[in-house]
């Protein structure tokens, strides 16, 4: 397909404030023109899409893929099979593989995969620490010149507040981005889900709202000291929010992202000792569900980012207690990003901001704008189609979702990288 | 009112029964209870019927109480003590489940130490589950005895002041007890260290309180719970002197609550921290009453889940 034009849908582009009807021509892999009327010459394939919505490239800055280690979980080709379906065009995994992505070699490794797979765009987070054991840091520059994005034990916690420091100081040399996955480790020991009523009802051991604000309050007091990057992930809870909050304006170096679940979703969920339900940090209560929302509304959560986290029924299918946590997210964000949009909580061009732009932004990656003569990665949605989520229509390897089942609104009708399809179920790019 | 039967095919926890089930409960387990007092303490109405005690922790009183209570009814039992066998060779509690499943038990007593494992027991085999006891979440047969002695001696639960002392938040039986005595109507006030207290318990139905004064005064029943100074290598309270110096029961204490309240204690006891000996084996002890009671509560659940099978087997 070397060039076609799509016709009469809602284009929005947030890094270029554009929200109205129109057209985008695709030429050779480019975005050519754009506006509320684009002509052609008449050879030029047409496919018009009324009630859709043009949009960069959806991208998800907070995957695990699983490969290299348990590629009974997911694959890089798998994983990026579920993105493309769930409009994504990129992805940022994290370094929580067997081994652990902290050496050239891995992040070399998962890119080579990454590109065989030809799906969504993969952009490796390597470790911040050898291991991930949260003692010596990774060689920064090797990994950055290899194709690293940024910096993250994501899965656990940079226990040690110096090793952070460190990690924060070194990472100006290459103005690189750590991401903290922000959890206070001794307060949150144990722990199976949110401390609160249900754990009490349950009789299960609770994480404290608190292990994560004082985690957070750390690594943005280290940020400042340092001038370090910091991008907090998984933002979970009201008091998150806040600490994010008055950290930006004090002029610190932070951005945050939360995950869709935490806006769909709070503890009341795992009743039933639901392991669908079971992840980290866990599942909050109503106040802080709103509070994430305010956040989106007042971009002090700058993304949504899914924490896409495939486990296989060995992990999910046992007790709560030893249930691994985590939840895939790649097929159900959109619907449910969309479902705040129809809400009323947050316009079209602000979820588009938070799941395209501001991820591009702060990874530093292209991509995030329909800009003329940039790369074509778009998404075209429909915003009303509505699905039941089942087993057969995913396309991760996994299905550990609490909305299995479900009948959700809203999904990617085609999603193409440097102008290929990589989904295309309706084969809207066939002819 | 005037129900005969439970809605539930299992018992996993109080929090699924209604004050009228738990009525229904006890008064069954007082119409069979006599049977142990008869010298041939045998009646047949399970012959034929399969219960198996799979216990995934290690239990003598629990276990036992439940054996002899199926033994009475006449139902054949087997013991699988799974702790030391497959579970530790990786096989997981389904695979388990599936295979006590495939020798046809009619009920599956399980005790666990994570919380919810009965739960997902549940989900996965035909047969009726009673919870023994599971992690920290509940052991509703000892909340239904518990009650069950309390009013055999009291006459009544409703209007009643029930203080519960001790490890609140890692109690099993403090949690089935909070909701079984509330729901039967009772006022239930707990105390001890507020290391050990749950983070909002009021939605268990407790009033918390932070001195042993403010739960005993004019309390009519006293339950002191089994204390156990560490947890997973963490020390929740300075040491058990203090513990006993501050939350024990002893003379001086009792003398806060109602004359003739009742003492009791799920066992096993540690004698000089929980409560002084002489309090233990004190008149108004019930701590003996309470493991008669756990035979006759435990025959009334396995008689009312057996009793229908047939319904449930035709449902599926
Ligand atoms: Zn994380």
């Amino acid at each position: 397909m070397k060039t076609v034009l799509f016709k009469g849908g809602r284009i929005i582009d947030p890094s270029q404030d554009w929200d109205f009807a129109g057209d985008i021509l695709v030429d050779r892999g480019v975005i050519r023109d754009a506006g509320p009327s684009v002509s052609v010459a008449s050879e030029v394939p047409v496919i018009e899409l009324a009630g859709m919505w043009f949009v960069p490239g959806l991208v998800d800055m907070h995957v695990h893929l699983r490969e290299p280690g348990e590629e009974y979980k997911e694959t890089i080709a798998s994983g990026t099979a579920a993105a493309a379906a769930g409009g994504f065009t990129a992805v940022a995994c994290m370094p929580n593989s067997r081994p652990p992505n902290d050496s050239a070699a891995i992040t070399r490794l998962v890119l080579e995969k990454a590109g065989m797979a030809g799906n969504a765009r993969v952009y490796p987070v390597a470790a911040v620490t050898m291991g991930q054991k949260g003692e010596r840091i990774t060689e920064f520059g090797d990994l950055l010149e290899a194709g690293a994005v940024a910096f993250s034990d994501d899965g656990v916690p940079v226990a040690n507040a110096a090793v952070m420091r460190r990690a924060l100081e070194y990472s100006r040399n290459f103005d690189a981005l750590i991401i903290s996955h922000a959890e206070e480790p001794d307060l949150a020991a144990g722990g199976v889900m949110n401390e609160g009523s249900m754990s009490t009802l349950l009789g299960l051991k609770g994480i404290p709202a608190v292990a994560e604000e004082i985690a957070v309050f750390r690594d943005v007091c280290l940020a400042e000291l340092t001038g370090g990057r910091l991008h907090i992930a998984h933002v979970s809870t009201r008091g998150a929010v806040e600490i994010i909050r008055q950290a930006k304006q004090r002029g610190v170096r932070v951005t945050a992202e939360t995950a869709p679940h935490y806006f769909s979703l709070t503890e009341e969920v795992v009743e039933g000792y639901n392991t669908l339900a079971k992840m980290n940090p866990p599942l909050r209560t109503e106040e802080d569900r709103s509070a994430i929302i305010e956040g989106l509304q007042d971009g002090i959560l700058d993304a949504v980012a899914t924490d896409h986290a495939p486990h296989s029924s060995l992990e999910k299918e046992c007790e709560f207690q030893i249930a691994a946590n985590g939840i895939t997210g790649l097929e159900t964000a959109l619907p449910l990003t969309l479902a705040l949009v129809r809400g009323g909580h947050m316009s079209a061009s602000d979820m588009i901001r938070s799941m395209s732009t501001r991820p591009s932004e702060i990874l530093g990656i292209p991509g995030g704008t329909l800009r003329t003569g940039g790369v074509a990665d778009i998404t075209i949605i429909d915003p009303d189609s509505r699905f039941e989520l089942t087993r057969e229509r995913m396309h991760s390897l996994s299905c550990n979702t609490p909305f299995l089942g479900q009948t959700l609104t809203g999904q990617a009708v085609l999603t193409m990288v440097g102008g290929r399809p990589v989904y295309d179920p309706r084969g809207l790019l066939l002819s | 009112m005037g129900i005969n039967c439970i809605k539930s095919r299992n018992i996993l926890g109080i929090g699924n029964l209604s004050p009228e089930e738990i009525s229904f409960i006890l008064d069954t387990a007082e119409s069979l209870k006599d049977i142990l007092d008869r010298p041939i303490k045998k009646v047949p109405p399970l012959r034929g019927k399969t219960v198996v005690h799979l216990f995934f922790e290690p239990s003598t009183r629990t276990r036992l109480s439940f054996e002899l209570a199926a033994k009475r009814l006449s139902a054949d039992t087997v013991s699988i003590s799974a702790a030391a066998s497959s579970v530790v060779k990786g096989e997981s509690l389904i695979d388990t489940a599936r295979n006590v499943e495939a020798m046809r038990p009619d009920v599956i007593v399980m005790r666990h130490s994570y919380s919810g494992a009965p739960h997902l027991l549940a989900r996965h085999v035909n047969a009726a589950i009673i919870n023994a006891g599971d992690g920290t979440n509940e052991h509703p047969s000892q909340a239904l005895l518990d009650v069950f002695t309390v009013r055999e001696h009291l006459g009544k639960i409703k209007g009643l002041k029930i203080a519960i002392i001790g490890d609140i938040l890692h109690s099993r039986v403090a949690h089935s007890d909070i909701m079984a005595f509330s729901r039967m109507g009772a006022e239930v006030f707990v105390t001890g260290p507020a290391t050990m207290l749950p983070p909002q318990a009021e939605v268990l139905g407790a009033r918390v309180v932070m001195t042993i004064e403010e739960a005993l005064e004019e309390a009519d029943v006293i339950i002191a719970l089994r204390i156990q100074k560490e947890r997973q290598g963490e020390s929740l309270i300075p040491s058990e002197r203090e513990y006993a110096r501050l939350f024990g029961i002893s003379r001086d204490t009792v003398r806060l609550a109602r004359p003739g309240a009742l003492i009791m204690h799920p066992g096993p006891i540690n004698r000089g921290i929980e409560m002084t000996p002489e309090i233990a084996d004190g008149p108004y002890s019930v701590i003996l009453d309470q493991v008669t009671n756990g035979v006759a509560i435990r025959m009334a659940l396995l008689s009312l889940l057996l009793a229908d099978t047939s319904r449930k087997s035709a449902e599926q």
